[in-house]
């Protein structure tokens, strides 16, 4: 699934996400134990402002009531600094929050087994943790292609949160 | 993950054109609002005039509302157009949005809608009544979900045969696999 000559080794489901607080906005930090509770979409992307991260987190941004329903919170994670990510968020009407694996570049990415060295930017990957912090789902997509949300929707129905059926799919 | 499989398979409450037993069957996914899918529109209606009765033709609705603040409400007014007009001036509806997409930002309003609704034999105020009580919200919904849950991951996306097509949908590239499909 990956480009030729480079292989990605993103933590597999079952192990606990690593701790990590980022800069939110250039003056607010978010600790991923913050979330703790709650099943988390962990989106790490190349860049703001590239194409295909944009189509891909406008599908995200779409599906909002959708993470919603399963108690779910949806979180972009790029090496962008905190005041690209104000401005990407603004441009694109962007409703979740963007994180900023800024300083020590990609320490966090690094750490999940997802970060790109001679790009020196993340790959386009997903993980989907229980609410307890344990990774029950991990995908890293070709940089160019959008992974889309089927695979980030059928990891949080396997968890069992959601309160009802999904539209449009038997329960 | 669905791998790219139509999700449902194509149902009688689909906007269909060309014949049930056609061998090929292409679903389209699509933004009113979308400038790509605007691109698409015309290549399309060469590949159905090129691909005759060997083609049908299925448009689902893939609003992405916060990236193009009118696509939510085109969707519904051309299912407000299907529910009073019937199919033939659904596609009608259908044609003239995309036609008219890049006349400017008022076309693609309510009141633009609603005109263009009037153009394809429903009512403007019908349209601007269902609009307004959001009446086709759900059906425009259930739509976008099956798109989310077949691997649709922006727009257009294309399905040949129910399988999702990554190619290039350029009118040759298209064409030729379409032309295979029919095989």
């Amino acid at each position: 699934m990956n480009q030729i000559g480079h292989t990605a080794h993103p933590l597999p489901a079952g192990t606990p996400a690593p701790a990590f607080t980022l800069h939110a906005t250039p003056d607010q930090t978010l600790s991923l134990e913050e979330l703790r509770g709650h099943p988390v979409v962990l989106v790490f992307y190349p860049a703001d402002w590239s194409a295909v991260c944009g189509d891909q987190l406008t599908l995200y941004n779409e599906l909002r009531s959708e993470f919603h329903r399963y108690a779910a919170e949806i979180v972009g994670i790029s090496v962008d600094g905190a005041w690209c990510h104000v401005a990407f968020r603004e441009a694109r009407h962007l409703h979740f929050t963007l994180l900023s694996d800024f300083e020590p570049k990609g320490e966090v990415a690094r750490r999940y087994g997802v970060y790109r060295d001679q790009e020196g930017t993340t790959e386009r990957a997903l993980f989907v943790l229980d609410a307890e912090g344990i990774i029950r789902w991990s995908y890293v997509s070709p940089v160019g292609v959008n992974p889309g949300a089927d695979g980030i929707l059928e990891a949080l129905e396997r968890l069992g949160h959601a309160p009802a059926p999904a539209a449009g799919r038997a329960p | 993950m669905s791998g790219g499989r139509l999700t449902p398979p194509v149902h009688p409450e689909d906007h269909v054109q060309g014949a049930a037993h056609a061998p090929v069957t292409l679903v389209e996914y699509g933004d009113y609002e979308c400038p790509h899918c605007g691109r698409a529109y015309p290549i399309i209606k060469r590949v159905q005039e090129r691909m005759g009765s060997r083609l049908r033709f299925v448009f689902r609705n893939f609003p992405l509302a916060e990236a193009h603040p009118h696509a939510e409400h085109a969707a519904e007014a051309a299912e407000s157009v299907a529910k009073h007009g019937g199919p033939e001036a659904y596609w009608v509806m259908h044609d003239l949005i995309f036609e008219h997409q890049q006349d400017g930002p008022a076309t693609l309003g309510d009141s633009g809608l609603a005109r263009l609704a009037g153009m394809a034999g429903v009512p403007a105020e019908t349209v601007l009544a269902d609009l307004k009580a959001a009446e086709f919200k759900d059906r425009v919904r259930d739509d976008f979900m099956s798109g989310v849950l077949s691997g649709v991951n922006g727009t257009p996306t294309f399905f040949i045969n129910g399988t999702r097509f990554d190619g290039s949908w350029d009118e040759e590239p298209l064409m030729a696999a379409l032309t295979a499909a029919a095989k």
